[in-house]
């Protein structure tokens, strides 16, 4: 009996270790990423964050950048606005809250949750303003309050638009304002059924006619079912007057960031791809949005892969399963991107911030920083450079989580991170402004009469 | 632990020889209709690809794990206090805890998302089911009340 228990309880072991102790190779990035073959562990490889206090220490940044946090103890800040005056809005809020479904969801929510901030979701928008240009965001005002989980932000000439977790929604903001006027005005409901993946990314056509809404899917590869799927795993085209709505690319799991890109006006998104397909699937993606385009989710992966969990399949989407544009590398969980500009200097000239909020399901964590792609004739050309790194330190400590980048006009990065509820600001230490970086916003406004800004700004 | 296998044919039913007590019967009993359930969801499921049924397998599963917990519990206890049967509760309590390593096993390959389940889980789910039926049937028949064994 104790050679048959013995033997159960060593297959058993063995079994339970076969999926954590494998050493996944190094992420893979860029256009055409080796694709490893799918695994199915026994257990999800799990790796939380192990939350701890900044103790006065910061986030590294490269040779000749600091970084000061310019705002703490916000209520779980996502997304951040800079506004043409240089104030900058933060979005603060936790959505999402569908009851566990399986024994599975109690034991994972119970984990997950160690790894995320336990304060109060703050359900609003806070105004950052720098009066004297000194760098120290002296002015802290509650712009708007009474908020569902805001989360995308945009503003079009005098409409600062807000997307929550459940609708799209919109102020009138006037230059220099602290505090709205009053109570928002709905443009649109978004889909709130369960909202597994509850954050609404958003950004505005260059002519500010159209918003476009990130919809992410409302489950990891349908376990909730296909009827839940509904209107999810998409970006939305929303008419700005009329609140109309149509799906503008589809198959995009979660699209938790959205950014135009100067000069060719072009919807870009990160997108975080399926779990528990092994440590090195499926990359999370950095890609220009196609009108029209399906990216895979849920019947497959970067292309044509096809994901056996999704049944029925369905061979013809499959076919029609487009690749996205740069892989971030599996897991990453890549939720904010931003255009760069000339005045944050030299590399950082042309290309896009990705702040990756970090892995779960994976042993070696990746992620938990923020990454510079660089561009070239408006595409990646390269593989990705640390800009903000130290979130995590020894033994799995961890620090902070970046959600939202944003470039500041004015030649900095603006880096939310929800889980020390700390906005991060990164500046060039280089005093002497170079012929190439203008320091006015002006300058770096592409697009004429119609002063337009956003995320991607 | 240490076992002394009783070499003694198991004739002479001594005064402990008392029927199965019926918590432990009710513990037993428990396992098979929800193992069971387990099993004929993932059917359900393997065949309608209608995903609640996989929701019902997971938490019949886990409901037999619960039941198979504490039966064999009841087991390893009543190992110390067989006396003569002791060889049958032997045999009844390895059978129960393959029972419980392989739905501990079952129960994380339904922890897996939407059909990634399958074909794994369903194949599990009858092998449990019928750990699941001779672990029961021993465990009662250990206790078998007079006459020849």
């Amino acid at each position: 009996m104790t050679r048959a228990s013995l033997l159960t309880a060593a297959a058993l072991a063995a079994l339970l270790t076969a999926c954590d102790g494998d050493d996944p190779a190094p992420p893979v990035y860029g256009a055409n990423p080796q694709l490893p073959e799918q695994q199915y562990g026994l257990l999800p490889s799990m790796k939380i964050a192990d939350p701890a206090q900044w103790d006065g220490k910061k986030p590294t940044v490269p040779e000749g950048f600091t970084v000061t946090a310019i705002a703490t103890d916000l209520g779980i800040p996502r997304q951040t606005l800079v506004l043409p005056n240089g104030d900058i809005l933060v979005a603060e809020g936790r959505g999402g809250g569908a009851g566990p479904l399986r024994p599975k969801d109690f034991i994972a929510g119970i984990i997950k949750a160690r790894g995320t901030t336990s304060v109060k979701s703050g359900n609003r928008l806070t105004l950052l303003r720098d009066a004297d240009g000194d760098g120290v965001y002296e002015e802290r005002t509650v712009f708007a309050d009474n908020l569902n989980a805001p989360y995308g932000l945009a503003l079009v000439n005098d409409q600062l638009y807000v997307a929550n977790q459940d609708a799209l929604v919109r102020f009138t903001y006037h230059e220099g304002q602290t505090r709205a006027d009053g109570p928002p005005v709905k443009v649109t409901d978004l889909p709130s059924y369960i909202n597994h993946h509850w954050t609404k990314s958003l950004a505005a056509s260059p002519d500010g006619r159209f918003l476009y809404v990130g919809i992410g899917s409302n489950s990891n590869i349908t376990e909730r079912g296909m009827p839940a799927e509904l209107d999810r795993a998409m970006v939305w085209e929303v008419d700005a007057r009329t609140g109309a709505h149509r799906p503008y690319a589809t198959g995009i799991r979660n699209p938790t960031a959205l950014a135009i890109q100067p000069g060719t006006g072009k919807l870009w998104a990160v997108v975080n791809e399926r779990d528990e397909l092994g440590p090195n699937l499926v990359p999370d993606y950095l890609t220009s949005v196609r009108e029209g385009a399906f990216y895979g989710w849920p019947y497959s992966y970067w292309g044509q892969n096809v994901d056996p969990r999704a049944q029925p399949q369905d061979p013809q989407k499959v076919a029609s399963a487009i690749q996205p544009d740069y892989s971030l590398g599996a897991h990453v969980a890549a939720l904010g991107v931003s255009f760069s500009n000339p005045a944050m200097g030299g590399r950082f000239a042309d290309g896009v911030f990705v702040g990756e909020h970090g892995s779960w399901n994976r042993n070696v964590p990746s992620g938990y920083k923020v990454v510079f792609v660089p561009f070239r004739d408006g595409a990646p050309s390269g593989p990705p450079i640390d800009v903000v790194t130290g979130f995590q330190g020894e033994g799995g400590k961890t620090y902070g989580r970046p959600v939202g980048v944003t470039v500041d006009p004015r030649g900095a990065l603006i880096v939310a991170d929800d889980l020390s509820n700390t906005i991060w600001r990164v500046t060039s230490t280089n005093r002497s402004p170079t012929a190439e970086a203008p320091s006015r916003p002006s300058a770096a406004m592409p697009g004429g009469d119609r002063p337009l800004s956003s995320p991607p700004y | 632990m240490t076992v002394t296998v009783d070499q003694r044919p198991a004739r002479g039913l001594g005064p402990l020889h008392r029927g199965i007590h019926p918590l432990h019967a009710v513990l037993l009993a428990a396992t098979l209709p929800l193992f069971l359930g387990g099993l004929l969801s993932d059917i359900a499921y393997a065949s309608s690809y209608e995903v609640q049924w996989n929701n019902f397998s997971a938490w019949l599963i886990a409901g037999g794990m619960v039941f198979t917990g504490f039966a064999l519990l009841w087991s390893l206890v009543d190992l110390f206090r067989a006396g003569l049967r002791r060889k049958q509760a032997l045999l009844a309590f390895v059978l129960l805890l393959a029972t419980f390593a392989l739905g501990l096993i079952n129960s994380f390959v339904h922890a897996r998302d939407a059909f990634g389940t399958m074909p794994d889980g369903l194949i599990l789910s009858a092998i449990v089911t019928v750990a699941a039926i001779l672990a029961i049937w021993l465990g009662f028949s250990s206790h078998r009340v007079g006459g020849m064994p």
